[in-house]
Formats: C-alpha cells, sequence, structure tokens
C-alpha cells in the first residue's frame, strides 16, 4: 500500500476468499476479469458517490440472491452480477464485503439498492429495542454447547 | 491481542478481512502522523463464521482496542450478543478503552485473560482489581489457540449475556 492511493492493489489480499469461494460455489477459481478492473476503481465509483445506504443494514445481516439462476444477469453492472452469484448461497453483509474485495461502506450501498430492486432479500437479526432477543440468545447458547 | 487466533479456534471458514474506510471524523483522532505505512484510510477486520443451526449462524468480529477503531465498535454493537475483552495480562492497561467502551454501551462483555500455554502471570482477581471490574463480570482464563477454550468463553459470554438481560430488564436502568 505504498503512496497510499488507489494502486494496483487497493486491498490486501484476503488469503481465504479464492479457496473458500472455489470450495463452495460453482463459480471459476479465478476472480473474473470484471473484478479485476472494477478494483482500479474508486470504490465509491459503483455507487454513484453515494454512501448512504437505503437500508441501515448490520454487518451480519443476510443476504441471499432473488434471482433465478436461468435468469439473464449480464444486464447487471459487474458488482451486481458478482452479489446475485454469492448470495445464491446465503452470505452476511461482511462476508460479500471481504470475498468480492468491496469496502463495507460500498457493499450496504449496492446491497440497499438490490434490495429495493428486488434483486436480493435481506434478513436483518431480530432486535428487540437495539438487542438480541432473549429466545435468540437461548437459540445461540445451546449451539455452542452442541458444537 | 490473539483476536483472529481466537475467532480462527471456532469458526467453519478461515477468518475472512472486510474493510471499512475511516470517515472523516474518526480520521480526525487517528495519530495518523505518529505511525508509519498509516496513510492509508482503511481499516481491516477479521471474522469468522459458525453455523449453530440450520438457520441461525454465529458472528465473530475481532477488532483492535485503541480509540481510534471505535467508530467500528459504534456499528458492531447494535444487535451484538457481546463482546470478549482478550486481555495480555503483561499489558492491562492496553484493555482500559474497551473496558471503559463497554461499560457505556451496555453491552455485556467477559474478560478473557490470554494465557500462552496455561501461562498466566496473574490472578482473575489482581486482573479484576487492576481494571476496576464490577463483581457480575466474568474474568476467565482462556487459551485463544484451542477451540475447547474459546468455546467456554463464548458460553461464558452467553450465558452473561442472558443473566443480564433477565436482571436488568428494559426500560428499567437509571
Amino acid at each position: 500500500m505504498a503512496g497510499g492511493g488507489w494502486s494496483n492493489e487497493p486491498y490486501p489480499p484476503v488469503d481465504d476468499a479464492h479457496r473458500y469461494y472455489g470450495g463452495t460455489n460453482p463459480v471459476p477459481s479465478a476472480p473474473p476479469p470484471a473484478a479485476e478492473r472494477s478494483s482500479l476503481v474508486r470504490p465509491y465509483a459503483v455507487t454513484g458517490g453515494r454512501t448512504a445506504p437505503r437500508l441501515q443494514l448490520a454487518m451480519e445481516a443476510l443476504v441471499s440472491s432473488a434471482t433465478s439462476i436461468h435468469q439473464d444477469l449480464s444486464i447487471l453492472t459487474p458488482e451486481r452480477q458478482a452479489i446475485s452469484q454469492l448470495c445464491r448461497q446465503v452470505r452476511s453483509v461482511a462476508e460479500i464485503s471481504a470475498l468480492l474485495r468491496m469496502p463495507l461502506g460500498v457493499v450496504r450501498v449496492v446491497v440497499g439498492d438490490m434490495a429495493a430492486e428486488g434483486l436480493v432479500h435481506v434478513h436483518q437479526p431480530q432486535l428487540d429495542a437495539g438487542k438480541p432477543d432473549l429466545n435468540l440468545l437461548e437459540r445461540v447458547l445451546s449451539g455452542l454447547r452442541r458444537l | 491481542m490473539g483476536k483472529t487466533t481466537f475467532v480462527g479456534a471456532v469458526s467453519e471458514i478461515v477468518p475472512l478481512t472486510t474493510e471499512a474506510v475511516m470517515t472523516d471524523a474518526s480520521a480526525g483522532i487517528d495519530d495518523v502522523g505518529l505511525t508509519p505505512h498509516k496513510t492509508t484510510t482503511t481499516v481491516a477486520m477479521d471474522f469468522g463464521r459458525v453455523s449453530l443451526d440450520q438457520d441461525l449462524i454465529l458472528y465473530l468480529f475481532g477488532t483492535p482496542g485503541q480509540h481510534r477503531f471505535w467508530f467500528m465498535w459504534d456499528d458492531l454493537v447494535r444487535g451484538a450478543i457481546g463482546a470478549v475483552v482478550l486481555v495480555d495480562t503483561r499489558r492491562l492497561a492496553d484493555s482500559f478503552p474497551a473496558v471503559d467502551y463497554f461499560e457505556e454501551a451496555q453491552l455485556p462483555f467477559v474478560v478473557g485473560l490470554n494465557g500462552f500455554g496455561g501461562h498466566h502471570p496473574h490472578s482473575e482477581n489482581e486482573v479484576r482489581e487492576a481494571l476496576s471490574l464490577s463483581s457480575h463480570v466474568p474474568v476467565v482464563r482462556t487459551d485463544a489457540r484451542d477451540r475447547d477454550s474459546v468455546k467456554g468463553t463464548l458460553i461464558t459470554l452467553v450465558e452473561h449475556a442472558l443473566t443480564m438481560r433477565v436482571a436488568v430488564p428494559d426500560g428499567n436502568r437509571a
């Protein structure tokens, strides 16, 4: 990251991304050329400069694709295509950010737009006055004990 | 100290890294001038994932403890079950900001004394006193490299969060 700018490698490599990506999805293990190109663009260029998402998305909010495998995604921007494909399996906002190497703020804007347009479903955590409800805590506890 | 190791010990995926872009406000309090290679405006955060049930996924986020990362914690504490403050007992003072923060945010937390190879130079009580912890805050010994140890620490945290919820119902706090 010498020079502090958006040079050839704006983000440090995510060691696991390729293995994980390739291991769980029928997606080529190398990132598509489009993604390589888009990484040269300043991150908020893909949001048209907007930094405020339409939805308040938690980092752990789960996103699933609402488009079918047979649907033609080529009319979508490369970022939206990548998110649609990745979220055929449910992923959190944080995972989308890490696996597609997009900053969190950018993912929130793009996913918020995609949800508004019906391209993805968003499952926000169940909160009770900003806190996880008791039932959820109990389920987490018994889940941890079973690990 | 050891947070990525801690997350990795129970995560079903090798911990991933996400980038958050620092806002102007948070960059303002960052001591950019003091650290070499600190010209970047993004900060990394590691996280892992544990599937607890068919429709229940637990995410573990590891963030550094220094003040300048608090903007990320503000984002994380909403909806969070709680926090583990991983303490290196040789550097207790490093944990003061985290303890202050979680007390202020009223987020349930436990203090995990990260001992390497079972070596803990300070007792739980010494640490409790040094950090001025309330008596209800659990202090546990943990080993970030050991899955069962990490699992036990997380169970203590969730039990503590449940106790807090039952003991301090919403709207009943001064």
